[in-house]
């Protein structure tokens, strides 16, 4: 288990963190440009922007175009990112993402702003709740989803330090619990393990992370002991993470706000049934499209906030008893 | 191979139709591919590749090279050819094109290491996008090389061509030379057929390009081509609307769309190199 303090430090959105690790690994790595889709403030970059007016470069609502011309200033020696709605970053480029960026396993960075159903007001269309399943299976795409503004920023950062190839890093729109902090290390494709209890793991990620360990202190004013792990990486998984998950506990939710089908869910049964199959339960979309509403409001008629997955937890405890 | 640029026009109407010949040997060793677009765009490539653009066959990564991008993957034997002439690999690999383990995939594949590909390409529509994010990259680092971007004129229907073409304009990237292979045919038939793309000119020059207008198949056409178009880049970049014919130095194909996806067999490959040989 990761010994490091993860006490409600206040709240502030993960594109926040986003907008801050991509003006400090600017100042820290001078190949780092970017581009702006016309919603540069909307997605964070306004602060690399205003500290590196030289290399942020203004493409306009041209997803398409963006992402082969970050693959072009790939091949140029740069390392460009690019970030707009998930719900266009990941899906309105993909053939440009699968053959311009993938195939040429180069070194962009994509990222996928309001993420999840948290959007809110807007409703479906800029609710990215698929863009997981879609980058997952991306030959050489990694997929960063980090839990927080802090981890946001270090995950950026990683992006760029651990990853000579094409990132997908997703973050959110709305103000959420900010836990970790800064000096937390962010090491791509390795799981933390937040907090160890013997009877269930959820597995989480992004928001639902601080959900997740809410959902753990409500299991054990029940007496159930829950583990909490942040998979902030979900493409190269962290198998080993998850066997031993399953082997200490024998129960395993998963907790994200996206689509369960091939998203954290699926990528978790995947690994399960190769290995060591366990009762599951899925918090996520169930194959819906979302809607309109205050964050709030979708998280809790979704079943994605903390009583939900506890009351997860608890199902597939029973489930495994009956094994 | 040392490399020397050419500028005779004859020499380089012979390279040429080498091009072309070991286009017919490779498509033909291959079973599938893409025959008449190749053989269409032998001549642009022979001067692009023996005159116009700075590149080192010996040092295929040399950072001040000219790039070229093949946004019309499927014309791969083309750029594999000329490749090979030019001293890239031997030209005995030409044969193993779209063969299992070879490095000549059916579309450029930069992963499988052959020297002088660029980019994977392949999916319409996107090298020009790739060609304005590498001219990018060499004005951010005040660099001098150039970009050649290749296209077909039916690959122009798609819209991230235009999206593309606005921000070159935009961002003033004069180093980027777009070539469009204005052969006027596509798999269903003729362009203006299959999708009208008429005034194409003024299309570029609406969206703020230079436009210069070619023979695609008289060297000398495209030489001077190539001139006009760096005397009028000041601060755009430069379209070469390059008029050819499919399956050029071929009666039988020149012309004809059902050759844009076949291949000959033994016996016609025997006979095209026959004619090609004949070709002056």
């Amino acid at each position: 288990m990761i010994q490091t303090d993860l006490t409600l430090k206040g709240h502030r959105p993960t594109r926040t963190g986003f907008g801050e690790g991509l003006r400090d690994i600017g100042s820290m790595d001078p190949r780092v440009v970017a581009i702006g889709a016309d919603i540069t403030n909307s997605v964070g970059m306004n602060f690399f922007r205003d500290a590196f007016p030289d290399r942020f470069f203004s493409f306009g609502i041209a997803e398409q175009n963006i992402m082969g011309v970050a693959a072009g200033l790939a091949l140029g020696g740069k390392v460009p990112f690019m970030a707009t709605y998930g719900v266009f970053s990941a899906m309105r480029t993909l053939d440009q993402i699968r053959v311009s960026v993938c195939y040429n396993n180069l070194n962009v960075k994509i990222g996928g702003a309001h993420a999840g159903i948290s959007v809110g007001p807007d409703g479906a269309t800029h609710q990215a709740l698929e863009d997981i399943a879609v980058m997952r299976v991306l030959p050489n795409m990694t997929i960063l989803s980090p839990c927080d503004a802090a981890q946001a920023r270090n995950a950026v950062i990683a992006a760029v330090q651990q990853v000579n190839g094409p990132v997908y890093i997703r973050f959110g729109r709305e103000s959420v619990p900010e836990f970790t902090t800064p000096d937390l290390e962010f090491k791509v494709g390795r799981a933390q393990l937040f907090r160890a209890g013997a009877d269930v793991a959820i597995i989480a990620t992004g928001h639902l992370v601080w959900e997740a360990l809410e959902a753990a202190e409500i299991l054990a004013e029940q007496g159930v002991q829950a583990s909490v792990v942040n998979m902030h990486t979900i493409k190269p998984l962290d198998e080993q993470m998850i066997i031993e998950m399953a082997g200490y506990t024998g129960a395993i939710v998963t907790a994200e706000e996206h689509q369960i089908i091939g998203g954290l869910g699926g990528a978790v049964a995947e690994c399960l049934v190769r290995n060591n199959p366990v009762p599951m339960a899925f918090i996520g979309m169930p194959d819906l499209f979302g809607e309109s509403g205050q964050p709030d409001e979708l998280m809790d008629k979704y079943k994605m906030k903390s009583r939900h997955i506890a009351g997860a937890a608890m199902e597939v405890i029973r489930r495994k008893k009956s094994i | 191979m040392v490399y020397k640029k050419i500028t005779d026009t004859d020499l380089l109407s012979k390279m040429a139709r080498d091009i072309r010949i070991r286009v017919v040997e490779s498509l033909s060793a291959a079973g599938s591919g893409h025959l008449g677009g190749s053989l269409g765009l032998a001549d642009i490539f022979a001067v692009l590749y023996f005159n116009e653009i700075n590149h080192r066959p010996s040092e295929p990564e040399w950072p001040l090279r000219d790039r070229l991008i093949l946004s019309i993957g499927h014309v791969a034997p083309v750029l594999y050819a000329t490749l090979a002439k030019s001293g890239y690999f031997q030209e005995e690999e030409l044969l193993t094109l779209r063969k299992l383990g070879s490095r000549l995939q059916g579309h450029p594949a930069r992963d499988r290491g052959l020297p002088g590909i660029e980019v994977s390409s392949g999916s319409l529509g996107q090298g020009l996008s790739v060609s304005v994010g590498l001219a990018l990259s060499a004005k951010i680092d005040g660099q001098s090389w150039k970009v050649y971007s290749i296209h077909g004129d039916g690959e122009l229907q798609e819209g991230s061509i235009w999206e593309a073409a606005m921000s070159a304009a935009h961002h003033k990237l004069n180093n980027i030379r777009m070539i469009v292979d204005r052969n006027g045919l596509q798999i269903d038939g003729s362009t203006d057929r299959v999708m009208n793309l008429e005034p194409l000119r003024g299309k570029f020059e609406s969206f703020g390009w230079q436009v210069v207008e070619c023979d695609g198949n008289i060297t000398e056409a495209l030489l001077r081509a190539f001139r006009e178009a760096d005397r009028v880049a000041v601060t755009s970049p430069v379209v070469i609307l390059a008029k050819t014919l499919m399956g050029k130095g071929i009666p039988e194909i020149e012309g004809n769309y059902k050759w844009h996806g076949a291949v000959p067999d033994a016996a016609q490959r025997d006979e095209f190199i026959r004619q090609l040989q004949g070709l002056s």
